[in-house]
């Protein structure tokens, strides 16, 4: 079977996102106020051959760990379609 | 908080015997937030507790040196009127829980302090070591290290103009990432000073978020075990671009003299120039953490205390310029506020709302940590590793040991690493990575300084005090080889775990060493960092003292490089070289994988000739090239000449293994035109140097006399060996 998964990666709480941090200091110069604690993160599509959904999210999650994510600083979530 | 719960105090690092001393000098018992501040500042990485009473010893005068240990960088005068501050730190532990942000963030580190000195960082080098390449982890330690140095290094337009890469085991769990840097005083010099009561304390640069919590204390001051990965909460995550916006923003207010004095905020947080800056001016400050900008609202108060977010810096300022900082900091685009005032008070208060949730004498802080004569016994082991066999076995074919060696990725090319960092930047560089020492023309003044990083750490194994004078040896050759007189170091010293009799006794001796050699070579210690609980598992890496040793070259257009300049030049070996210093030499371990024996024997008297040889060399434009014989030996110096100018030789007498790659120090390989070569004699014999005429320049083979092989295949070794181990990690 042939499973899409997608992964949200974001910086774990409490890490510095200096992307965000410089998206909330150019918003307010372009005329938007009152915008706080933005975070930056990354999507990622992907299609892969499993035998069920459980597998194929199992495969994805070592994925994360290996490669997609940094576990270190970051968080993902895997939605398996 | 009760003393029945010992859990808060020993989780954050301290012992039930730092805690009753904290309650005995508070006369109570501390808060939270107090116990947080002392765990940091009290930490092994910001008190020296352990190291304190050997380092006293090391020699930290001489007629350049303008400031000495204990300020955030030394300071050495290289000209009249021309300073510039040096200061070497290391970045080990954060590094091998997130090798890309650690060695960030240790760039980072280093460059605030060197611009807490009101000098503009001009260059970085970066000593590192790993494990064997071999090992997947390694390589992808290997590339975030090195891609986590160039992307800061290279945003914050600072060059990476050298250092070293060494390959060994004992690294493997415990990579070291140190990094030296040089600044160069623009305007005026400042100091880590909070003077006059009523003064402001600004603090500016980026927002204090929950990142390194604790870093100092939980870890650069424990060794790693399997726990280690769930301290990922530590780790900090770098900006170089805030970073860069710091520099230029902390040296306009310097020249436009607004600021007393500042002082960067790394390991221990706020806590640490809070008490620092006031303790040294024998003030007080109070400070108003809800003024203090945070990335996250719901921060705890000790956690505002002592997080370790990158990009900060508290300067102290008198009121009527408070309004002159926060421009300067706006146009920079930092957000700066108030955050505390200098009081006469001598204590460091902390004020939530109207509530004081700390009140401690800041010297308590920042002077009177722990002061401890560890035990230290030189280990049984030391002597069976001495007598045993040194490796010095022939090899069955001289060509094959040759190649075998220049493969070895400790003496193959790091073009691979250097590569990726900006070198050239700022046009000044004018011998840069691959060089014996990086020679650097300062912005101001016809002047250069030379700069290199050594330190074998097979050598300080087999014997810590020789391999510690042999490391500063080294360092002051590397620097006079390019022609400049050695003037003073800064060192690193990463050590295993100070509690263990024989890792402090390989601590004390290095020192010992260190300071013997600076004294016998007149290059006084202007400043360092030490790095113990360098453990995985309960295994110590080698005992690896860096040295960073700073050159001065009067005239830059008289600086000598290590590459063959012309075909017809003679080739001749200054210094001697002894068949018996094959122990811990990288022929030993390629060839024979013996690392045993006594390092090679170091004269410094004979050193100090070599370098005043060389020196004046340089000077009269006698030497066409200067190089000296490190690892793998006399066949690896000659040929690495001859590879940085593509230019062949022949050798005119044939050695066997124990000469060739005899890692004797003091020695030289030096070229110069066939005409004066009679002068250059006469140099030597004066410097009471012996020198042998060794071979010519040209040709296109390597040829050694006992054995030769082409030009293009050795090259092809050279500069292949290290990216081709590490591409096997292309393939994951």
């Amino acid at each position: 079977m042939r499973y899409a998964a997608v992964v949200d990666v974001m910086p774990k709480e409490g890490i510095a996102d200096p992307q965000g941090q410089t998206i909330e200091k150019a918003l307010p110069a372009l005329g938007y106020g009152g915008v706080a604690e933005i975070r930056v993160g990354k999507r990622i599509e992907l299609q892969l051959e499993a035998a069920g959904p459980d597998e194929a999210r199992e495969r994805v999650l070592e994925m994360c760990e290996r490669l997609l994510a940094n576990p270190v600083i970051e968080v993902y979530e895997v939605t398996i379609r | 908080m009760t003393r029945t719960d010992p859990a808060p105090y020993r989780a954050l690092g301290l012992t039930e015997e730092e805690f009753e001393a904290i309650e005995h000098r508070l006369g109570r018992e501390p808060t939270h937030t107090e116990l947080a501040m002392f765990s940091v500042m009290w930490s092994e990485h910001c008190s020296y507790k352990s190291s304190r009473v050997h380092l006293r010893n090391l020699p930290t005068d001489g007629p350049e040196i303008l400031v000495g240990p204990g300020e955030g960088a030394g300071v050495i005068e290289v000209a009249p009127g021309i300073a510039v501050a040096w200061k070497i730190e290391s970045h080990n532990h954060p590094s091998f829980v997130e090798p890309f942000n650690g060695a960030a963030t240790g760039i980072g580190g280093i460059v605030r302090d060197i611009l807490s000195m009101g000098a503009r960082p001009i260059a970085l080098l970066d000593p590192l070591r790993f494990g064997p390449l071999d090992d997947a982890r390694t390589r992808y330690i290997v590339e975030e290290v090195v891609h986590g140095i160039s992307a800061y290094g290279n945003s914050i337009g600072v060059p990476t103009v050298g250092g070293e890469a060494v390959f060994e085991e004992c690294y493997a769990e415990n990579p070291l990432v140190n990094v030296a840097c040089l600044g160069v005083i623009e305007d005026r010099l400042m100091h880590g000073r909070a003077e006059g009561p009523g003064n402001a304390g600004v603090l500016f640069g980026s927002s204090t978020g929950r990142d390194g919590i604790g870093g100092a204390s939980v870890l650069a001051s424990a060794e790693f075990d399997e726990t280690s990965l769930e301290k990922r909460p530590s780790v900090q995550v770098g900006d170089p671009f805030s970073e860069k916006l710091l520099i230029e923003a902390s040296l306009e207010l310097v020249r436009r003299g607004l600021v007393v004095g500042f002082q960067d905020l790394g390991a221990g947080g706020i806590s640490c120039p809070a008490s620092e800056m006031t303790s040294k001016a024998g003030t007080g400050m109070k400070v108003w953490l809800d003024r203090i900008h945070l990335r996250e609202a719901d921060m705890e108060p000790f956690e505002v205390m002592i997080s370790e977010s990158q990009e900060r810096m508290l300067a102290v300022v008198e009121p009527d310029d408070v309004e002159a900082v926060l421009d300067v900091c706006a146009k920079w685009g930092l957000e700066a506020r108030v955050v505390s005032e200098v009081t006469k008070s001598g204590r460091l208060e902390v004020l939530k709302g109207d509530e004081l949730i700390a009140d401690v004498p800041a010297e308590a802080l920042a002077e009177e940590g722990p002061v401890y004569e560890r035990r230290f016994e030189r280990p049984s082991w030391i002597d069976e590793l001495q007598v045993a066999t040194s490796g010095d076995d022939p090899p069955e074919d001289l060509a094959g040991a040759f190649l075998s060696v220049l493969r070895s990725p400790n003496v193959s090319s790091k073009r691979w690493i250097w590569e990726q960092y900006d070198h050239m930047l700022f046009l000044g560089t004018v011998q840069g990575p691959g060089a014996d020492a990086a020679v650097i023309r300062l912005p101001k003044g016809d002047v250069a300084v030379a700069l290199t990083t050594d330190g074998n750490g097979r050598y300080c194994y087999l014997d810590p005090y020789e391999g510690a004078r042999l490391a500063v040896a080294e360092a002051a050759r590397n620097v006079a080889c390019t022609g400049a007189r050695p003037v003073a170091i800064t060192n690193c010293l990463n050590f295993g775990n100070p509690e263990k009799s024989d890792v402090m006794w390989q601590f004390v001796e290095a020192v010992r060493g260190i300071g013997d050699a600076c004294s016998a070579l007149g290059t006084p210690v202007t400043g360092g960092n030490v790095s113990f609980y360098n453990e995985t598992k309960g295994r110590a890496i080698y005992p690896t003292p860096i040295i960073g040793m700073l050159g001065i070259l009067e005239r830059p257009s008289a600086s000598v490089g290590l590459g063959f300049r012309s075909e017809g030049d003679v080739i001749m070996t200054a210094g001697a070289t002894s068949p018996d210093d094959l122990g811990g030499s990288e022929y030993a371990k390629v060839v024979n994988g013996v690392v045993a024996g006594k390092p090679p024997g170091l004269d410094l008297d004979a050193e100090r000739a070599l370098i005043g040889f060389l020196q004046e060399g340089a000077a009269s434009g006698l030497l066409h090239s200067a190089h000296d014989p490190s690892l793998g030996g006399l066949v690896i110096a000659i040929a690495e000449s001859g590879l940085a100018s593509d230019l062949g030789f022949e050798l005119e007498a044939s050695f066997d293994h124990r000469i060739l790659f005899s890692e004797s120090p003091s020695r030289a390989v030096v070229t110069c035109a066939p005409e004066r070569e009679v002068e250059l004699e006469g140099l030597a014999e004066r410097h009471g140097v012996p020198l042998a005429r060794t071979g010519l320049v040209g040709g296109d083979r390597f040829d050694f006399g006992s054995f030769s092989v082409a030009k293009t295949e050795a090259t092809d070794v050279f500069e292949n060996a290290l990216p081709e181990r590490l591409a096997a990690s292309m393939s994951l």
